[in-house]
């Protein structure tokens, strides 16, 4: 983390709140959120530190931590936040805001897994898990981990061969296209 | 009892058996499941961590079907639930949003479709006494864990049918069925869920947790009512065995799977034998007349 903090006059608080849609000045850290996260152990940020880093306008180190692509969305921090701050849903908000500005990421799993999923999603209408993980893994080049699981999964009839399409595929389809064309306006 | 029957990706694919089970564990119980026609996919982690339009239209998608079906919709997969809730209360809620999923979906949306989660439905529709009037081969002495996860309690005012903290649906329709549901402080800890795929050594240490702790409290097997929770505490019990301490091998089943057994379906017809870490000593130990009675309690195994 930087030595120094620019201080923003309180841009970036006010753009999370509005891309996530919850209160993020309300927390006066009382560290519930960390207290409670099942991730914490991982993560370079607690969640109650991004909190902070938000009201202090640190943007790229928010934006750079791998605390918002390690969070599971349990939300049991947005269960327990006295201030009924919606603290999954900045970690969601804060994702995107991330791969819309191209911020070099500490760990692109996440982002990775994202991409291949929707697109699978995108041409079948529903996910296709055989083809995803494919997908995944020719991504994020890690094709050896887990080598011991499809076998298992095929075995168990876990795993289909061929995608399921559903019906409506193509409805998907322009429903993806619209909320894309949303996404840029926001 | 009718309802828009909505399997999502999960149940034709890594939870089968979680799909057949339910549907079995439905029909005995007079609960009548219609599926939602061409029903798409709901978006999951991937699209609310990704885009935010996309992860409440999708979920609509399918309630717009569901809305001329005119029943309410009924789904098994926690995710799926959460999904479908969060999309419903964000278009009751956000007015801007309701305007913005008019413009993606083509059609006017008002959240009114209800969204009903499988255990929601056991048991406060059908209810624990009708269900125990129906039990032909009682879990006699089955200590089970009941895991709840995270999406079917959280956050609560969106999925609101049981208590975030504390729930106990899945031990009071156990406990119905026969078993000894024991008491243990984990059940709404989250099992890593989507992780699963992108950081599988955090997904091992939470299992190793989970299981742990499930077998200190007494329990002999674990009961879910979640497809992701079912994967990363069963398909990736034997990495958590390897990167952490021992542990004794711990079936994990989907509670759909228990009540099953106990009104007398077969293994079969609850897909039994798609689980990894099998599930045969347990029934064995139930054949011979209870797991208890096989070994000392509160010290088994």
């Amino acid at each position: 983390m930087a030595d120094t903090l620019e201080w923003d006059s309180g841009a970036f608080l006010r753009e999370v709140e509005r891309r996530s849609g919850t209160p993020v000045s309300a927390c006066f850290q009382c560290h519930k959120c960390s207290t409670g996260c099942p991730i914490g152990p991982e993560m370079d940020l607690l969640s109650s530190q991004v909190m902070r880093l938000i009201h202090l306008g640190a943007e790229r180190e928010v934006l750079e931590s791998n605390t918002i692509w390690l969070c599971a969305s349990c939300a049991a921090c947005t269960t327990r936040c006295p201030m009924q701050i919606d603290i999954a849903r900045v970690m969601d908000a804060l994702r995107m805001m991330a791969v819309e500005r191209k911020v070099a990421l500490p760990d692109a799993r996440g982002e990775q897994f994202n991409r291949s999923f929707l697109r699978s999603v995108r041409r079948h209408g529903r996910v296709y898990e055989l083809g995803m993980m494919i997908a995944y893994k020719l991504r994020s080049r890690d094709l050896l981990a887990d080598a011991d699981k499809a076998p298992k999964m095929l075995a168990k009839r876990k795993l289909s061969l061929l995608p399921k399409r559903s019906g409506s595929a193509g409805e998907v389809r322009e429903v993806f296209r619209q909320a894309e064309k949303e996404e840029r306006q926001r | 009892m009718r309802y828009a029957f909505f399997p999502g990706c999960s149940l034709e694919s890594t939870a089968w058996d979680f799909d057949r089970s339910a549907r079995a564990v439905c029909r005995t119980l007079g609960i009548e499941l219609e599926d939602l026609p061409d029903w798409v996919c709901c978006g999951s982690t991937p699209a609310h961590t990704s885009n935010a339009s996309l992860a409440v239209a999708l979920p609509i998608v399918n309630l717009l079907k569901a809305q001329t079906m005119g029943h309410p919709v009924l789904t098994a997969c926690a995710s799926c639930y959460a999904r479908l809730r969060t999309a419903n209360h964000i278009i009751r809620h956000e007015p801007e949003e309701r305007d913005r999923m008019r413009r993606i979906t083509g059609q006017p949306y008002d959240g009114s479709v209800e969204v009903r989660h499988l255990l929601d439905v056991l048991v406060n529709d059908v209810g624990v006494a009708a269900l125990r009037a129906k039990v032909r081969r009682p879990l006699r002495g089955m200590r089970v864990a009941c895991y709840y996860g995270c999406l079917l309690t959280r956050p609560p005012d969106i999925v609101a049918f049981e208590n975030a903290e504390h729930p106990t649906s899945m031990d009071d329709l156990l406990a119905a069925a026969g078993a000894e549901p024991v008491e243990w402080p984990f059940k709404t800890e989250c099992c890593g869920a989507a992780m699963s795929i992108t950081h599988p050594e955090v997904v091992s240490r939470l299992g190793h947790k989970l299981l742990s702790m499930a077998r200190q409290a007494g329990a002999e097997c674990v009961a879910v009512a979640c497809p992701l929770c079912e994967t990363n505490l069963d398909l990736r019990q034997g990495d958590a065995r390897k990167n952490h301490d021992e542990l004794p091998e711990t079936p994990i089943l989907y509670v759909t799977q228990l009540l099953g057994l106990a009104l007398g379906l077969s293994p079969e017809e609850l897909g039994l034998d798609a689980l990894i870490v099998s599930a045969a000593p347990l029934l064995a130990a139930l054949a011979e007349g209870g797991i208890g009675v096989a070994t000392s309690r509160g010290n088994t195994r």
